[in-house]
């Protein structure tokens, strides 16, 4: 086949698996909106469409500047006679993209969409009083700055994936489809943003009570879960495609491979609510499912049908716990889950790649400053394990200082935490001025102090 | 408390980073990057400390 005719076909698989991602924020946004309350309904998927919106012009401004990709220009640190490529050097506002570069457009066109999904991660963990200019600010930069530096280290050939080349470890840092560079960046900024905005008023009463504000709609959440299916499985297999070398005709395991994890952290979610309290959580049952899709992302093109199920009972295990201590224990109030979901979740996919993988298919050689092709490899690499805890002691030390001290400075200028009035008001009416449900009885209870 | 628990994060990650620099050894190298992680939970654990509510502020 000619190369111009293949290079057609990927474009076009890809471009199919890419256009199935805005499912996945379709997924996330009702999922963010029925854990809320109804009285912040509409202000939540709003705050979803403005995020998107800021996301992809900020990173279309400055962000893929800053990610570029393989082979492209970059700035180049030379440490005891290694490269380190710590930041790419590509021209702002989109300009490196025409027809002729397909593969840079492609990762372009799929980062835009990745990026709005980064930016409602936190939206779930600020709901009912995050302001919305204040997410529209905080937006901004997690799209211009945050996501970019780290997607760069990963994806665009920067240190992380040089790990291997330069020193021997592993294959480098892997993330196939972003369980760290798009769900641990977004889970490490809804972490940095609980911090700072504290909790819902009424969530913690000084004899120590932690009571449940339950979501407003289950139906919301759960029909969230398909729609974040089908958005997942078109993120992991063009991750893969674009990020790892993945043959188009790898796709249908990755598929099975994101099915399986989901299935088996959310069983096991259900598993344990319905153990612990006597019924299945649907609430924590939502977030095992997308915990799974979110732990198939670092390592769905490297790992068995069996090593899923695996790799997504452990994901399940650790969600349920992680939420139920972040809320009793640290006193973080989450009310879509998302630091335990996307933060845990992602750095336990990442984990699984080091423990589980093995490398049947091709895989990026980076070397220098550039990509110098897909090589085929197989067995397990050496210090993979390695390669993985690096990338996440990253994630840890660099991304969330980072993200939580650029939100601390913006909380400063503009304040991010609603009024108390407002707070008790509902954001829908004090920030819209209308309600999402109009027509429906309202109850007075919800408007009392707590 | 807080600060000091911001600061032990990087702290951690440079820990990290200089194994990578500084060790050939695959062993010595996973060793002191473990060690590296280990001071990064410690300050991740003193964030969520300093961040826990004031028994007076809850309401």
């Amino acid at each position: 086949m000619a190369s111009s005719t293949l290079a057609e076909l990927t474009t076009l698989t890809c471009m199919f698996f890419i256009l199935l991602v805005p499912f996945a924020a379709a997924g996330l946004s009702l999922m963010n909106v029925g854990l809320g309350r109804s009285r912040s309904a509409g202000h939540m998927m709003m705050a979803s469409l403005c995020a998107i919106a800021v996301a992809g012009i900020a990173y279309f401004v400055i962000g893929f500047a800053w990610q570029g990709v393989v082979g492209g220009p970059a700035h180049v640190l030379n440490v005891s006679g290694k490269s380190w490529n710590w930041i790419a050097a590509e021209p702002f506002f989109l300009r490196k993209l025409s027809s002729d570069s397909w593969y840079a457009s492609l990762i372009a066109l799929l980062e835009i969409f990745s990026v709005g999904l980064a930016a409602l991660i936190p939206l779930g963990s600020g709901a009912d009083r995050w302001r919305l200019r204040a997410i529209c600010l905080s937006t901004a930069v997690l799209a211009a700055f945050t996501y970019p530096l780290f997607a760069h280290w990963v994806w665009g050939g920067g240190w992380l994936a040089q790990l291997g080349v330069n020193y021997g470890i592993g294959r480098g840092f892997l993330d196939a489809s972003g369980a760290g560079t798009i769900q641990t960046v977004g889970g490490l900024t809804a972490l940095a943003v609980t911090w700072i905005l504290g909790p819902r008023r009424g969530k913690y009463s000084a004899d120590g009570m932690a009571p449940a504000i339950p979501g407003h709609n289950s139906v919301f959440v759960l029909f969230g879960c398909i729609l974040a299916l089908i958005g997942w499985t078109g993120l992991n297999t063009a991750g893969a495609m674009l990020f790892t070398g993945a043959a188009p005709t790898g796709a249908p395991l990755i598929a099975i491979n994101t099915l399986l994890a989901a299935s088996a952290s959310a069983l096991t979610a259900a598993f344990i609510t319905k153990a612990r309290f006597g019924k299945p959580d649907a609430s924590l049952t939502s977030n095992g499912w997308v915990g799974g899709l979110v732990a198939s992302s670092a390592c769905c093109a490297f790992v068995s049908p069996a090593e899923a199920l695996i790799i997504g009972s452990i994901a399940g295990t650790a969600i349920t716990f992680s939420i139920e201590m972040l809320e009793l224990r640290l006193e973080v109030d989450d009310p879509g889950g998302a630091i335990s979901v996307h933060a845990v979740g992602g750095m336990w996919g990442l984990l699984a790649l080091g423990i589980f993988g093995e490398f049947r298919g091709p895989v990026p050689n980076v070397a220098g400053n550039g990509l110098s092709g897909f090589v085929t490899v197989t067995g397990v690499a050496p210090e993979q394990w390695l390669a993985q805890l690096i990338g996440i002691a990253t994630l840890l030390g660099f991304v969330l200082p980072l993200t939580y001290m650029a939100n601390f400075i913006l909380n400063r200028f503009y304040s991010y935490r609603v009024s108390v009035e407002g707070e008790r008001q509902g954001m829908d009416l004090h920030e819209l001025g209308a309600g999402a449900y109009p027509e429906f009885m309202t109850h007075t209870d919800e408007f009392l102090p707590r | 408390m807080k600060a000091m628990g911001v600061l032990m994060l990087p702290a951690g990650w440079f820990l990290v980073l200089a194994a990578v620099l500084l060790f050939p050894s695959p062993a010595l190298r996973g060793a002191f990057a473990v060690v590296g992680f280990g001071v990064e939970a410690l300050g991740l654990g003193l964030t969520f400390r300093s961040h826990l509510i004031p028994r007076e502020e809850k309401k």
